[in-house]
């Protein structure tokens, strides 16, 4: 696996175990009601949940698993996909920030999201060539 | 394919079903004339599609592909793969049951399922990331 693949899993990984801490939490209160506010933690379970685990996951093995390129640089241009991880965690800690301190309708929480998009958009332009037949070019 | 692989994979695919039917139903329960209470069943269905389904394929095809941790325990700790399968659908379970029944009856005494089943995912959630954390490394 390639150094920003270990990257990229292992920070899914660190979400996954803080979205099911947070998850845990509230369905604990869903039964017990300790703290009647446990919904107030919705918006940053779904985030740490479906930006920061899943969609990071993907995004990780893919990088790891599409063909590479014959010739280096094998895996193309890396920076860009260095650029698209440190963006979007970037934007999944800028959203969960903004959403807990000024609301999910914020602009920190909007800016976060914008930072996202920009990962996606340069994710998908970075991964682009390398979705192709395997040992091509 | 490891036999806890086909177990993830194929518990995650009826996860899937159910999930379309619940979703299916909650959908229809207005123009069907569905008891009220499926329309408690949005959380549930969230679930049952992300959890269920999604992470729960995940695991078991991480659980096969990811790199071997050693050449004489490839896939880690296996007992704690079981152990991580079957608290994440008995933790699921719980939850599919006891959160309609929670939110219907606030003061019948059911909370307790939706503690077992915070406390069982959690478990499910640390067990994959502790078996799986070193074989995501570099060769
Ligand atoms: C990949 C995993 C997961 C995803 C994508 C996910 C996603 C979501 C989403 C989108 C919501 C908002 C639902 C709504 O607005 O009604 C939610 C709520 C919730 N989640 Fe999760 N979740 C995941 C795992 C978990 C786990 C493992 C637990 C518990 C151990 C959990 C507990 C909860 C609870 C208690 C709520 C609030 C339900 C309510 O009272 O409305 N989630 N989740």
């Amino acid at each position: 696996m390639p150094r920003l693949a270990v990257w990229i899993v292992r920070t899914s990984l660190i979400y996954l175990g803080c979205g099911f801490t947070v998850g845990a939490y509230m369905l604990l209160n869903k039964g017990l009601t300790l703290d009647p506010n446990y919904r107030a933690w919705i918006y940053m379970h779904e985030e740490l949940m479906l930006i920061g685990w899943m969609l990071q996951f993907v995004i990780g093995v893919g990088f790891w698993i599409l063909p590479r390129f014959m010739q280096a640089p094998k895996y193309g241009a890396i920076e860009l996909a260095w650029g698209a991880y440190l963006i979007l965690n970037a934007g999944v800690l800028v959203t969960i920030a903004g959403g807990w301190l000024e609301g999910p309708g914020s602009s920190a929480a909007l800016i976060g999201r914008a930072l996202e998009i920009v990962a996606a958009a340069a994710f998908a332009v970075y991964i682009w060539p390398r979705v192709r037949p395997f040992l091509v070019g | 394919m490891p036999l806890l692989t086909r177990y993830f994979i194929k518990a995650s695919l009826m996860y899937l079903v159910a999930a379309l039917l619940v979703g299916g139903a909650s959908l229809a329960r207005a123009p069907l004339g569905l008891p009220a209470w499926v329309g408690l069943l949005q959380p549930v269905y969230y679930h049952l599609l992300m959890v269920g389904w999604v992470t729960q394929m995940i695991f078991g095809v991480a659980y096969w592909m990811f790199p071997k941790f050693t050449k004489t325990q490839p896939r880690r700790s296996i007992p704690l793969g079981w152990v991580t399968f079957f608290t994440l659908n008995a933790g699921l379970l719980l939850r599919v049951i006891g959160e309609p029944l929670v939110t219907l009856n606030p003061a019948a005494g059911l909370g307790w399922m939706l503690v077992l089943s915070a406390v069982l995912q959690w478990i499910a959630g640390v067990g994959f990331i502790v078996n799986t954390w070193a074989r995501v490394k570099e060769r």
